[in-house]
């Protein structure tokens, strides 16, 4: 409340600041002394303190090149491994949405066979380390050395050895394909069950097959359960990407890796990596806040700006400066 | 309005329901004729919604024959054996009988007229404009014209109820099944969704309808049963079961509303 308008209230007559007994009910206008937060200026002086310290140490050291920095931001073989980060992320992300849709339904299903291969394959993918499946899915050659679909020596179908299959590419989107169903099902699990028996009910009762009425009537409806975590999956998938760089799949972070094992500049391309898959990420995070938003989600329990509020909580100010009591 | 030798619409027979050790269903015996209004009371747990729910195959009762319009539901009679249906047979089946659902239950992601109009695209493989024209004379007949682009969320209780008769008129079902349709209304909602039913029964339609409103069952109940504990108390005309009852249950919870 600015002051003239204080003033103004101050100013008008039922209000006027008297002592002594007043009328019941009356009411008047005082000041109120925002309570001050000493701590908060000393704890963050400190940690600021502590953060340019930091960075004043990396910035300034002698050992790092800002300029090679600059210089590989562009370079041809980290944009082309940030082209490949980016299509490994999808493409995985949506075998995970699939499959995870697939394995969701499977564990709800009435058939106990299927759902205790949903369970199987769920607890599997989730309780061994991403890093284990990629290395694992590369070597497949050496549990299955062929393939062979159909009948070959009949005529039809075709056989193949493994390893001209398992590229580094393939392996590393079968690994975190099917590692990320594991964990979509689970979000596509919680967004079935969110949605109200009733719907499917009534979806029965007008005629409507079991899986009609799950893929017509529950699971449109479940979107709007299951849209915010995937959001978050495709910023984890992102940065998972980075894993494959164990088999070389030639993502950014292999891309990296291969030019600093030449020119060791390793610190400097780790940085120019660093920045990139910040880039991305925030895209990803304003994608989901875009989709977020498109499904209605008005759960914004923060209405100010975050460079408001900071400002705010320091200074105390944005509150009322004059309150009307009683008495 | 009925005919003394009407056909059977609803012929269930000795219908048992258990969950676990509770025997919810006691044998039920009821029948609804071809035009006939059944008004089901009783109080709270008493089974009236199992009941319902076994008639469209919602729950499968355990004893018990269920036949609508002559056809035994749930199994397919061959010679001396039953044969249960699958559950797209089941699903076929549950067409010859609408429900209404105490909550409405209406598909939220849909509007009014899509609500209307899902099932008879998905499942009866209805023409596009002609099940658009349907609906919208559906709608005009629960008093909602006009209101075919609305959201369950942006309509009130008692409009959603009324989509939610429209919706299962859609499916030209034999029998309309009713649950509770005015118990999850505010008060002053109720009278609307009655006078949608009370048209439907004008025009002839069967219904088996579970309510606690004593004067609308009077008014528009064929026939009231009375059912407490998972067994049929009373069964009769309003002007018996309602007004003179025999059977000491009756009065009580009669006399308790
Ligand atoms: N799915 C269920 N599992 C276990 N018990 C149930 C289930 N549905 C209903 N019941 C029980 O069956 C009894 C009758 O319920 P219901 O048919 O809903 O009664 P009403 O509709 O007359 O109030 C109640 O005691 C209820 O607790
Ligand atoms: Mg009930």
């Amino acid at each position: 409340m600015n002051s003239t308008r204080a003033q103004a209230l101050l100013g008008a007559d039922r209000t006027a600041a008297t002592d002594g007994p007043r009328p019941r009910g009356a009411t008047s206008i005082v000041q109120v002394i925002p309570a001050r937060y000493p701590y908060r200026w000393i704890g963050g002086s400190i940690a600021l303190l502590l953060c340019v310290w930091g960075l004043y140490t990396v910035a300034t050291s002698p050992n790092i090149t800002w300029s090679v920095v600059a210089a590989y931001i562009l370079n041809g073989t980290i944009l082309e491994g940030m082209r490949l980060t980016i299509v490994l992320t999808i493409v995985s992300l949506t075998v995970g949405v699939i499959l995870g849709t697939v394995l969701a339904t499977m564990r709800l299903s009435n058939n106990p066979v299927l759902q205790v291969i949903s369970s199987a394959y769920i607890t599997t993918f989730r309780g061994t380390p991403l890093l284990i499946q990629i290395i694992f899915w590369f070597n497949i050659a050496l549990v299955v050395p062929v393939i062979r679909i159909g009948w070959p020596q009949a005529g039809f179908g075709f056989e193949t050895q493994t390893n001209v299959i398992m590229t580094a590419m393939t392996a590393a989107i079968l690994a975190l394909g099917l590692n990320e169903a594991a964990y979509m099902a689970e979000i596509v699990r919680g967004g079935i069950i969110s949605v109200p028996k009733g719907q499917d009910e009534a979806a029965s009762s007008l005629g409507l097959t079991k899986r009609q009425a799950m893929w017509r009537v529950v699971l449109p409806q479940a979107v709007r359960a299951i849209v915010p975590p995937t959001g978050n999956q495709l910023i984890i998938v992102l940065k998972n990407t980075s894993l494959v760089s164990v088999i070389a799949a030639r993502e950014l972070l292999t891309a990296t890796q291969q030019i600093y094992s030449t020119n060791f500049y390793t610190i400097e391309l780790l940085i120019v990596a660093a920045g990139w898959y910040m880039v991305m990420t925030a895209v990803a995070t304003i994608l989901q806040g875009y989709l977020e938003s498109r499904l209605e989600y008005s759960l914004r329990s923060r209405t100010h700006p975050f460079h408001k509020r900071f400002v705010r909580s320091l200074l105390s100010i944005g509150r009322k400066n004059y309150m009307e009591v009683r008495g | 309005m009925i005919l003394e030798d009407a056909p059977l619409i609803l012929d269930a027979f000795d219908v048992h329901k258990s969950y676990g050790e509770h025997e919810v269903l006691k044998g039920i015996t009821s029948e609804v004729m071809k035009g006939e209004v059944v008004c089901l009371l009783g109080p709270s747990g008493s089974g009236k919604s199992t009941f319902l729910r076994c008639v469209n195959q919602l729950e499968k009762p355990d004893v018990g024959s269920i036949q609508i319009n002559g056809e035994l539901i749930g199994y397919e009679r061959r010679g001396d054996k039953l044969f249960e249906l699958s559950d797209d047979r089941l699903a076929a089946q549950r067409c010859m009988t609408g429900m209404v659902f105490q909550n409405f239950n209406l598909f939220g992601h849909l509007n009014a007229i899509e609500n209307i109009m899902l099932a008879p695209r998905l499942v009866l493989k209805q023409d596009k404009d002609e099940t658009r024209h349907e609906a919208e004379r559906l709608l005009d007949q629960v008093g909602l014209k006009g209101r075919e682009r609305a959201y369950p969320s942006q309509l009130s209780g008692g409009q959603q109820q009324r989509v939610a008769i429209a919706r299962a008129l859609a499916m030209k079902p034999q029998l309309m099944l009713f649950d509770e349709p005015t118990s999850a209304l505010d008060p002053q909602l109720v009278g609307e969704v009655l006078s949608v039913i009370r048209g439907l029964a004008e025009t002839g339609m069967s219904m088996m309808i579970v309510t606690h409103e004593i004067s609308f069952a009077r008014s528009v109940a064929d026939k009231v049963m009375f059912m407490a504990d998972g067994v049929v108390i009373e069964v009769g005309p309003p002007s018996q079961v309602l007004d003179n009852p025999q059977a000491e249950r009756t009065i009580e919870f009669l006399s308790e509303l």
